[in-house]
Order: C-alpha cells, then structure tokens, then sequence
C-alpha cells in the first residue's frame, strides 16, 4: 500500500504545479487550468486521508470539490468568452481594470 | 374785561392763520379785510380795556388774565424751587399804552400796506407775516412774566426776519435778514441768562413777585446789576443800541410799511418798554442804569452822525431811529421812564409817518430811494410832503408838535443827572434837525435831479396810503399834549401820561404788594429805593427848553437855506471835509470793524474747527480703520497659511500616502495571487517556527 507520505508529496507537487501556472502564465486558459490542478491536488489529500481513516467522508468532499470545480471551470471560461468579446484578447497582463 | 386780554393778541393770531392758510385762495380784498380787521377788532378790545383800567383808582389800575399752565412743573420737594409759568396776560398803565400804539398804529399801518403792496407778489404772504408780527408785540407788551415777553420777543424778532426778507430772492434782502436776526440773538442770550439768573434769585418768573421782592430790598446790588446789565443786552439787541445797532440800518432792504412799523414804531422800543417794565429793578442797579445813560447817549450821538451823510432816504430814517432809542434809553438811564414811554409814544407817531411818507416818495418815483435822485417833490406831491413836514418840525422839536414836548423832557432831565450827557444830548438834537432838514431839502424843495421816466409816472398817493398819513401827521401834531410837562401847566391838563405812568414806575408800588400783609404802603414807601424825581427849578427849565428850541430852529433854517438851491454848496463843503465825510458816508467803518475782528475771526473758528474735525476726528476714525483693515490682513494670513495649511496638509499627506498605496492595486489578479501565496507562505513559515 503506497504510504499516505507519497500521496501527500505528490499532491504537492501537483498543487506547486497548479500554483505556478496560475501565478505564471499568461493565458487565461491556461490560468483556469492550473486552478484545477490546485483543486485536483486537493482531491488527492481528500481521498488519500480517507482510505486511510477508513471513512468516506473525505471521499464525498472530494466528489463535491469535483462539482464546484465543473461549476466554477463553467463560469470561468463564461468570463473567458465574455472578456474575449469585449477585448480581443484572453490576455490577464492586460485586463486590469480592477486597477485603483 | 380782564377775562379777555387774551383776545388781543389771539385775533391778530387769528388773521395770520387764516390768511396763512386760505392766502394763496383768497383775493387781495379779502386777504386786506380779514388783516385790517382783526387788527381793528384788537384795538377796540384795547380801547375798551384800557377805558376800563382807566375807570379804576390810580394806584390800583392794575388786571391781570391768567389763561392756562404752559409749564405745570411742581416742586418735587427738592432744594430748588419749582418751575411753574402760566399765560399770564398783565394789564397795567404801561401795557396799556403799548397796546394802544401798537394796535392803533399797526392799524393804520394795515391800512396803508393795502396800497403800498397791492402789485408785490405774495400779497397774502406780507399781511399773515404782518399779523403775526402784532400778536407777537400784544404777546410781547401784555406777558405778564419774563416766559410770556420772551415768546412775543422772539416772535416779533422772528416776524422782523421774515418780513425783512420778504423780498427773500434778492440776496442782500435775504442778508439783511439773516443779519438781523443773528444780532438779535446775541442779544437775546445776554436776555435770557438775565432771565435765568433772575429766576435761580427768586424763584419765580412773573413781573410782580420780582419787582415787589427787588423793590423791598431783596437780592444782592451785585446780582442785580448783572442781572440788569444781561437785560440791557438783550434790550440793546431788540433796541439797536451800541454795539448791536448794525442790523437796524440794513433791516430797511424790507417793505417800507415794515420798517414803519416794525423798525421804526414798535419792535425796536420793545428795549425800551423792557428797561421800564423793570425800572424797579434798574432803580436798584444804579451802576447798570448808568450804563444805560451812557450807552443811550453815545448811540443817539453816533447814530445821528452817520445819519448825516446817508443818501438813502431809509437810512436817514433807520439811523434816526437808532438815535431816537438811543435818547429813549438816555431817558430810562437817568431814571426818566416815563419821559422814555412819552417819547417811545411821540416817536411812534412821527416816526411812522416819517417812514410812511417816504415809502409814499419811493412809491411815487417806482422804487427809487437814492435822495440824489429826487429833488423838486414839493409841487408834486402836495400831500406826502404836507404830512413829512409835519414829522419833519415833530422830529426836530418845534413847539408845539410832539417831539417838542418828549425831547425836552428828557433834556431837562439829562441836565439834572449830569450836564455832561444833556449836552450830547443837545448835540444829538442840533444834528438831528439838520440831518431830517437834509432830507427835506433834498427830496422836496432842492430843484429835480429825477430822470424823465420818473418824473413822467410820478403819482401821489391813492387814499389807502393817504389816510394812515393824515392821522399819523394829526398825531404827530398833537401827540405831545399826551404828556404836557407841568412847568407848562401840565398839571391843569385832564390827561399827562406822567401821572398816568406815575405808579408803574414807583417801586413803593411794588413794595406795598409785600407789605399789604404786614405793615401797609407807608412802611413799604420808607424802606423802597425812590424813583428819581427831579426837583422843579423852573427858570432852568424854561432856559434849556428854550435853547433847545433856539437851536433847532436855527439849525433848520440854515439847512434849508443850504440845501434849497440844490447840493452845490453840500458838495463844497463835502470836499472840504472830505475825510470826516468818507468816514460817515462809511458808518465810521463799523461793519467793516465787525467783519474783520468779530465775524473773521469766527470763521477763523470754524475753520480750525473744520480742520480739528477733518484732522483729529477723522483722523482716529481712519486710525481705527486702517488698524481694523491691518488685523484683518494678519487675520487672513493666519487664515490663509496656517488654517487652510493644515487642513490642506491633511488633504495632501492623505493624498500622497494613497498614491503610495494606490500602486498595490494593480488590477492584475496574478499580482493579488502572488501576494496571497506569499502571504500564506509566510503564515506557514511562522506557524511552523512558532510550533
């Protein structure tokens, strides 16, 4: 049985992963999809936790995770589209009108 | 009859109202009945009174009217005594003789103002001034307090004024006015703090009370010549007596019926009348009575100079009547009263017609007063030049028109006093008689010098102004047996006004009214101050009367000769003398004196005034400004730097610190992702240090 150590420092590294391409890149896309990479890496310590407390309960969180994820994955590229329309571009360096 | 005193005045009060009111919608007629005829109607009242006084015993004629409280002030229980007048209206021998001239020659003077004024503008205008002005002389000569004299004072000084300036749109009219009117009221104040000092002395206001408390000996020798010098300057600004006569001669720029009867008949002896009024009290001040003398003597002197060199036929008159007051106020000084009331009587009447007759000369000859421009009036004017001979031989003395008879009296009693005055006296009327002869030879029997025109219009009289002139030269003539002097048998006369007057002027009158309580007449006539009686030497007084009328007669008959054939030889003696005659043609230069040491220098006065005001006044007041405008300045740099500069600091410290912060907000959401990150990590970092 793999240890829950492994799981856990793979989740990491997924969520490192996830974490940069968010922080990184430029993309909007690209930005929606290391959220779920983040999201994904969570669901990987939900579920590593559970089989090893033998209970579920951290099995159905993550299934709920999954649904927010489809819910926010599905506004997020709504944005995406919305803000292409109106720019032209998908660019995040060059949405800033939340500017102050 | 006493309970209508009032009414003499009030009628003639009556007619200024109406036709000060209704004048400008009345006709002339009208206008003219309603002045004559409540003056009339004044006069029968003063008729009647004065028959009633008349039918009383000699020492008691005496009524009094006492109307309503003017100022009902009582003592408040403090130390000084309370002021309380009345409208007291007094009649006594004295006031009745006032109100009989000023009624009965205020009346014909009415009468001859309707001719004389008929074609001046403001017809109305003249007679509601004219019957105010006879009000005002009734209030005058029947105010029984030195309150009700002094409202008619100041009333008949106020109607002077006014009728003086009638002609208001010529300016030395207007002058002349204002001239009058300001001499006056040098006068008056003198008249009033005489008045007020009387009053802190005794208490009382009133006639009576005074002379009867002065006559028992009350008040100090000293306070009583203040008091009566005070009055004698006011007496000397009404009377135009030295050094207050300026006004009178320049008050002629009036209607001459308002020089006649104004300056000539009644408001300028209203000095004369006050002087006698309180003879008891000047008997008490025989150094203000002195004064009195002497100041009469030298304006009648002085005046008659001037008068000698006067072309203007008004002047002539006016600075005769300077001198004729001055004699009345000679008399009153040497303790003659009623010598002086004799004379203010006598002078009434010749006066008036003097004054009346050339306002009938100026009539004829439209307007024209200069006596160098007439000449030869004595065919002409066959009327006014009998009338002006009869104020002429009046005027001079001649027996027996009326002033022979006043004017000796008052000689003789001059000589009695001090010879020195009878003999100023006696100058007096030597120039006199030449100055009128003057006047006669130049406007009636000196060949024409008038200019064609005037000559062609030349007209007598019509019978409005006739009239008044026949009665005034009737009174002129006979005016003098009012008053026969007993050296001429006056005391077989039924009537002399000296036995009429004689209780008004006794002091022990006064006196008994105290003592009528206690001890009666006869210890009140012992302890009384005596009224200076003249002891009878019957030879000097025949000698000086007829020297006097030596003189004039002589002096008249020379001027006639001198001035009959024309002004030939008056101009080589002018020549001659041409200094003394510069010098009287000038009025000695006295107005001229008066500008530059009284009238200068007052305005050198105001004018340092001014520049105290501009300087000092204004001055602090633009200090305070300019200091007021210097804080203001402080305040709004205050304002400005240290108020607005903090708040403003504030403003731009906020605003530079938010610049600072406003950089955070980039609106980049992975910068806000970075921060988060790094925020947890620190988090992190701590937690795991911290456990």
């Amino acid at each position: 049985m793999i240890p829950a150590s492994h799981i856990m420092i793979f989740s990491m590294i997924l969520f490192t992963v996830g974490m940069l391409g968010v922080l990184t890149r430029r993309n909007a896309i690209i930005v929606l999809m290391g959220i779920e990479l983040m999201l994904n890496s969570a669901n990987i310590n939900f579920i590593a936790f559970s089989r090893q407390l033998g209970d579920m309960a951290g099995q159905i969180f993550g299934i709920f995770t999954i649904v927010v994820a489809a819910g926010e994955v599905a506004v997020g590229l709504a944005i995406i589209i919305a803000l292409f329309r109106n720019k032209d571009t998908i660019n995040i360096d060059e949405i800033d009108i939340m500017k102050g | 009859m006493a309970g209508l005193l009032w009414l003499i005045p009030v009628l003639p009060a009556l007619g200024f109202v109406v036709n000060g009111l209704l004048g400008t919608r009345l006709s002339k007629k009208a206008v003219s009945v309603v002045a004559c005829g409540v003056v009339l109607a004044s006069f029968v009242l003063s008729a009647l009174a004065v028959g009633q006084l008349a039918g009383m015993d000699q020492g008691a004629r005496y009524m009094e009217n006492r109307l309503a409280a003017w100022i009902p002030a009582v003592d408040a229980g403090g130390s000084s005594p309370g002021l309380t007048l009345d409208w007291l209206f007094v009649l006594d021998p004295l006031s009745a003789v006032m109100i009989l001239i000023v009624t009965g020659v205020g009346l014909l003077i009415h009468i001859y103002s309707i001719g004389y004024m008929w074609e001046e503008t403001g017809y109305w205008r003249y007679f509601a001034y004219l019957n105010l002005f006879m009000a005002m002389m009734l209030t005058l000569v029947l105010g029984g307090s030195f309150a009700v004299m002094f409202v008619g004072w100041e009333g008949v000084g106020l109607c002077s004024y006014l009728l003086i300036g009638y002609f208001y749109w010529k300016t030395d009219c207007a002058d002349a006015g204002r001239k009058a009117f300001i001499t006056n009221r040098i006068g008056d104040l003198a008249f009033v703090v005489g008045t007020l000092a009387l009053f802190a002395a005794f208490g009382t206001l009133e006639f009576r009370p005074i002379l009867a408390s002065v006559a028992v000996g009350q008040g100090s020798t000293f306070l009583l010549t203040a008091v009566a010098l005070c009055l004698f300057g006011g007496a000397c600004g009404k009377s135009a007596q030295i050094p207050l006569y300026v006004w009178l001669p320049d008050a002629m720029a009036g209607p001459t019926p308002v020089s006649a009867l104004i300056h000539a008949a009644t408001m300028v002896t209203a000095g004369v009348y006050m002087v006698c009024r309180l003879s008891p009290l000047f008997l008490a001040a025989p150094a203000a009575l002195a004064v009195v003398a002497i100041v009469g003597a030298a304006t009648a002197l002085f005046a008659a100079t001037i008068g000698l060199a006067q072309n203007d036929i008004k002047k002539v008159l006016a600075y005769s009547t300077v001198s004729q007051l001055g004699y009345m106020f000679l008399a009153a000084g040497v303790g003659a009263f009623s010598a002086a009331i004799f004379h203010l009587t006598t002078h009434a009447f010749f006066k008036a017609l003097l004054f009346l007759g050339s306002g009938a000369v100026i009539h004829a000859l439209h307007h024209e007063q200069d006596m160098l421009k007439m000449g030869g009036l004595k065919g002409r004017l066959p009327v006014t030049y009998k009338v002006f001979l009869c104020g002429w031989l009046a005027i001079c003395g001649i027996v027996p028109f009326a002033g022979f008879f006043s004017k000796d009296e008052i000689l003789w009693r001059a000589f009695v006093w001090s010879p020195a005055i009878w003999a100023v006296a006696a100058v007096t009327a030597v120039l006199t008689a030449f100055y009128m002869t003057r006047l006669m030879g130049l406007t009636f029997w000196s060949p024409s010098r008038m200019d064609h025109h005037a000559e062609e219009h030349l007209h007598e009289v019509g019978p409005s102004m006739k009239w008044p002139l026949v009665a005034l030269a009737v009174l002129s003539v006979v005016g003098g047996f009012l008053s026969v002097p007993s050296a001429l048998g006056g005391d077989l006369m039924p009537f002399t006004m000296e036995r009429w007057l004689e209780p008004v002027f006794e002091p022990a009158t006064y006196a008994a009214l105290l003592h009528g309580e206690v001890g009666g007449a006869e210890a009140a006539a012992a302890e009384a101050p005596q009224a200076p009686h003249a002891e009878h030497g019957a030879a000097l007084e025949y000698g000086l009367m007829a020297l006097a009328l030596v003189l004039a007669a002589l002096t008249m008959r020379f001027g006639y000769g001198f001035y009959k054939d024309g002004l030939d030889r008056a101009a080589a003696v002018r020549r001659r003398f041409s200094a003394a005659y510069d010098l009287l043609k000038n009025k000695y230069w006295v107005d001229e004196i008066y500008d530059a040491a009284v009238i200068q220098s007052f305005y050198r006065l105001c004018r340092a005034a001014l520049t105290f005001d501009v300087r000092v006044v204004d001055g602090a007041v633009h200090l305070v400004r300019n200091l007021t405008v210097g804080s203001s300045y402080l305040s709004v740099f205050w304002d400005t730097w240290v108020v607005d500069g903090m708040v403003n600091l504030t403003g731009r410290s906020i605003r530079r610190a938010s610049g600072l912060l406003r950089r955070l907000q980039t609106g980049l959401t992975q910068s806000y992702a970075s921060a988060m990150v790094f925020g947890l990590f620190v988090l992190i970092c701590v937690y795991m240090y911290v456990s």
